[in-house]
């Protein structure tokens, strides 16, 4: 055995710095100072941002595109935490399931709208610094990206085959390590996927999350979403032009250094290279491959994993433990407890509510709630109309569809906002109803997700099923019915739940839409509780997201999930 | 041959003692898949637990390997009880097992890092252990760069870096092609032989009655549902053993008699123990299709058979494996359409006319044997017979049957009685509405 042999390849990158190490290193930095700057805005007064008014010349927009980029990193960096945590605790504890998952449900349905009513609580926790503004824009984007990334992670931890979990016990492998060798690189591809779509999620809701005004309290952070609510204040048309060039800009930057590296690297994870799917590639990847960086990081984290391990002696067998945890009166208990909680939480709410409420007021929200439910469905229905044609076409096009991807991405990314110029303009002009063509702009970031979804289904249809089809003369209509529809339904409905979800959180801002002193507001539950938090009636908000997020996990339950079941079983062959 | 030869006066490396495993099911009814199961591990020996799928048999692996509880009964390792996973004992797995996300090097190192073995003796074991089961040169690859044997190379040599004591080994060949399995199964023996191995016994699960003669010192034969030791063969062969050594062949026939051969005391009725008394529809159901079926009776049919065969000749004529075979003799059994006993399958009178017939007239014979001999069978025509839609939800059935067996069971013997309902035309089966009904197409 020739035990000199393997450091040979590490010899040569430690010792001879190439052009990659170098270029890494520079990025590295930049990526310092740059973190640095934009943290001093932390803490400074509250009194100083005041006094100095968000600034429409396009030059700021660099540090505000700065900050706003640094936000949503940290957000990101909490959703992460939140995810191993959460998702950790609802996969390994059947007690703490049964309560986790559902509210994470119910979390997920909830408007971003709705949690900025938490503001005061981050204000006082810091008083007269902006740090706790900071923390609540943050704060508000996290709630825009954790709850489908913890809800992907808990999937795939559950999905762990069982003997690589068999494997992992009978090599003993401790909680820390089986949770960094296994778990996180299994759940890791379906993570990184709902990253992006939170990161899109982020930007969608980028004035919400920055330019945040409840009731009295009004706060104005420096960042893309304050530069964009400013310009649509003053109806300044150029600034909505370099606020979208900002935009790009980062999302490109956030894309090239951050996801591609990141997908290209999920490929690394998976075990079989999906037949026809050519992996991923990412120069920023190669260049973290190149340069000896990405194997010092390796070798740091394997040495952080053996930290906490003490030699042990073979021979030994570990305790199995928990028998006594497992007694059935102990469920009964926590079964108990969580009953008395919600009922608690029921009362509480009730009573919040209906201090302020009467309950035909309820009624009247209910009713709400239906106008937006018609909206959604008739959107999501002309989006399905549009978009599985020229999806399945795209599909079936290698080539578009690599140029057609990230340009969805982008566009998912869009906030609705910046369409209020053109929208609001023409429906004033031409003197058109609110109630029908606000709507549109409901779907503006969500549509995306039916045409990526059913573009994946069409390229995933087998060769051999088209040739098929091609031999025995299927074409027209029925080449759609027989062959083109039934394979990309299940994929169809994945991305229409997520549309329809999506949907319903945007109606905050799709159903008001201002350009400068003009307003358009539609009926609407999304109107009605924009309005309410924006006039800071805590009481009629929280009616409004109450019903909202009944709306949401109703329709889930009875349409969807039967839907998926049935997609499921019928369409997919294994 | 071996590195330490089976020595009865060695004090037991492991002691199982009466384990018994039962699941309860939501009904509060036990379902039994381990019957108080003895078995003791020598150092030097290969001991093979040989059996169907279903058998309990790896669910015994994983109470040895302390993965899984007894519901009763002790193991003990080194004198010591075990109650969780020791480090003494390692484990190849069927499906490999291995961390993708790993290369070959870190996938060995695994166990290692785990023990909290220091970086330099850990790497310098990992490269002995990856040297030794030849996968020199491979350390830097990733799983999914590898063909199955390499990939089981790696889970052998995984287990191997962390010197256990016992090797348990849950169906290792399964996954890999014939000639591979083969390559690798000798490969396994020379190093066992040639005591390179850092092991002192082997405990082998497979179904593979060629395997199980050509590796071990001790095969224990275990029956299905519930999975209990029901013989024990010593095999005396010296290693290299070959396939074609009259004492080899031999053994195999030895142990395809005792796997067919009937529980004490039971009628000769059915192929499985009806345990349950009452409508009867209780039977346990192993998916075959009907075309294995048809296949299966034409071939023990036609010449050189002539109407009885031995199981291992068209075992081997026509390429089923003992899950394949054992399933179709034993559904065949059920069917009155052939006898199964003494490791041989003999046609009925029904069964040779259902070789000699055309398509029409083999599914109306198997339409009435269906319905006559299978309880299940019955019971579903006749619930459509009574109802006025002549359709019944699918869910009614898999109720009843859970009443009797586990979940996955029932799913399987509801599977089963509709792919066999469908081909005799008895009923028909609407996926889309997950009913029953009666209105074939034809």
């Amino acid at each position: 055995m020739r035990l000199d042999r393997l450091p040979i390849s590490v010899l040569r990158t430690r010792y001879v710095p190439g052009g990659w190490d170098l270029l890494a290193f520079v990025l590295v930095f930049c990526l310092f100072v740059y973190m640095a700057q934009a943290a001093r805005g932390l803490v400074g007064s509250l009194a100083h941002l005041e006094a100095t008014p968000i600034s429409l010349a396009p030059a700021a927009l660099v540090g505000y595109a700065a900050r706003t980029a640094l936000r949503m990193l940290i957000a990101m960096l909490a959703s992460l935490v939140f995810t191993f945590s959460y998702a950790t605790l609802a996969a390994k504890s059947r007690r703490a399931e049964v309560i986790l998952i559902p509210l994470l449900d119910f979390l997920q349905s909830v408007p971003i709208l709705s949690f900025s009513l938490t503001i005061l609580f981050f204000l006082q926790l810091t008083p007269g610094r902006v740090a706790g503004a900071e923390m609540a824009a943050i704060f508000l984007i996290f709630t825009s990206q954790a709850w489908n990334m913890a809800f992907s992670f808990y999937h795939s931890l559950r999905s762990i085959p069982d003997e690589m979990v068999e494997a992992a016990r009978n090599f003993q492998l401790g909680p820390w390590m089986r949770f960094w060798r296994l778990e996180v690189p299994f759940g890791m591809p379906a993570l990184i996927w709902n990253m992006m779509m939170s990161m899109s999620g982020g930007w969608f809701f980028v004035t919400v999350s920055e330019a945040i005004s409840v009731g009295n309290t009004t706060v104005t952070l420096p960042g893309v979403g304050s530069y964009i609510a400013l310009a649509i204040a003053q109806k300044n048309l150029a600034a909505i032009g370099w606020a979208i060039a900002a935009m790009f800009v980062v999302i490109l930057l956030f894309d090239q250094l951050l996801f591609r590296p990141l997908t290209a690297s999920a490929d690394w994870f998976r075990l079989e290279q999906e037949a026809g799917q050519t992996p991923s590639s990412s120069w920023a990847l190669t260049m973290m491959r190149r340069s000896a960086l990405l194997g010092w990081v390796g070798n740091a984290f394997g040495a952080m994993l053996r930290l906490g391990v003490k030699p042990r002696p073979s021979d030994t067998p570990l305790a199995r433990d928990e028998s006594r945890w497992r007694a059935r009166w102990i469920d009964y208990a926590w079964y108990g407890l969580l009953l008395l909680i919600g009922a608690g939480a029921l009362f509480k709410t009730m009573g919040f509510v209906l201090r302020e409420v009467r309950p035909g007021e309820i009624v009247h929200v209910i009713g709400l709630g239906f106008i937006t439910l018609l909206r959604v469905a008739i959107l999501i229905a002309l989006a399905s109309i549009i978009w599985v044609p020229i999806g399945v076409w795209v599909g079936l096009r290698p080539r578009v569809a690599s140029i057609v991807q990230p340009v969805a991405q982008f566009l998912a990314a869009f906030p609705a906002n910046l369409l209020f110029p053109i929208v609001v303009s023409a429906v004033v002009m031409l003197k058109l109803t609110p109630d029908i063509w606000l709507s549109p702009l409901m779907i503006l970031g969500t549509q995306w997700y039916i045409l990526f979804n059913v573009i994946v289904g069409a390229s995933a249809i087998a060769p051999e099923l088209r040739y098929a089809g091609q031999n025995f003369g299927v074409h027209g209509w029925l080449w759609w019915k027989r062959l083109a529809l039934p394979a990309v339904f299940p994929f169809y409905v994945t991305g229409a739940i997520t549309a329809s979800g999506g949907s319903w959180n945007a109606s905050i801002v799709a159903e008001v839409a201002n350009w400068g002193d003009q307003r358009l507001v539609a009926h609407g539950l999304g109107a009605y509780i924009a309005e309410a938090t924006e006039a800071g009636d805590f009481q009629r908000s929280v009616l409004g997201t109450i019903v909202l997020s009944l709306f949401v996990v109703i329709i889930n339950r009875v349409f969807w999930r039967p839907l998926y079941a049935r997609a499921e079983r019928k369409f997919r062959i294994s | 041959m071996n590195a330490v030869a089976p020595a009865l006066n060695l004090a037991p490396l492991l002691d199982v003692q009466g384990v018994c495993k039962s699941f309860r099911k939501p009904d509060g009814d036990e379902l039994v898949v381990l019957e108080n199961v003895n078995l003791t591990l020598r150092p030097g020996e290969i001991v093979g637990l040989l059996g169907r799928s279903g058998s309990g048999k790896s669910t015994l692996l994983r109470v040895i390997a302390g993965l899984d509880e007894p519901s009763s009964g002790v193991v003990n390792y080194l004198g010591q009880s075990v109650s969780g996973p020791a480090s003494g004992i390692a484990m190849v797995f069927q499906s490999f097992a291995l961390f993708p996300w790993l290369t070959v090097l870190e996938n060995v190192q695994l166990g290692l890092e785990a023990l909290g073995v220091p970086e330099a003796e850990m790497r310098k074991r990992s490269l002995q252990a990856i040297d030794l089961i030849g996968l020199d040169g491979f350390e830097s690859a990733y799983p999914r760069e590898l063909s199955g044997g390499m990939r089981q190379r790696v889970g052998f040599a995984r287990a191997l870096v962390v010197h256990p004591n016992i090797l348990l080994m849950d169906e290792p060949f399964s996954a890999l092609d014939v000639l591979t399995a083969e390559t690798l199964r000798t490969d396994f023996l020379d190093l066992w032989g040639e005591g390179q191995l850092p092991i002192k016994s082997v405990l082998l699960v497979t179904h593979n009655i060629e395997e199980a003669v050509q590796m071990c010192d001790r095969m224990l034969i275990f029956s299905t549902h519930p999975g209990r030791v029901i013989s024990e063969i010593p095999v005396d062969l010296p290693q290299p053993r070959h396939a074609h050594d009259p004492r080899f062949r031999a053994l195999i026939d030895r142990v395809y008699v005792e796997m067919t051969a009937r529980p004490r005391g039971e009628p000769r009725t059915g192929a499985r123990t009806e345990r349950f008394a009452g409508t009867g529809i209780g039977t346990q159901l192993t998916h075959v299709s009907s075309n294995v079926l048809t296949g299966l009776l034409e071939a023990v049919h036609e010449a050189p058979y002539n109407g009885r065969a031995d199981l291992p000749a068209i075992a081997e004529e026509q390429h089923l494996e003992v899950d394949d075979l054992f399933p179709a003799a034993e559904a065949l059994q059920m069917l009155r359409f052939a006898e199964v006993e003494g490791g041989d399958i003999r046609l009925t009178e029904p069964g040779q006319e259902f070789a000699r017939s055309e398509t029409d007239e083999r599914k109306r014979l198997f339409a009435r044997h269906l319905i006559t001999y299978v309880p299940l069978a019955a019971h579903i025509r006749r619930v459509l017979d009574e109802r006025a839609s002549h359709s019944a939800p699918r869910s009614r059935f898999i109720d009843e049957l859970e009443d009797y067996m586990a979940e996955d069971a029932a799913e399987e013997t509801l599977r089963t009685i509709i792919s066999w309902g469908r081909y005799a035309e008895c009923f028909a089966y609407d996926d889309n509405r997950q009913a029953f009904t009666l209105e074939n197409p034809a």
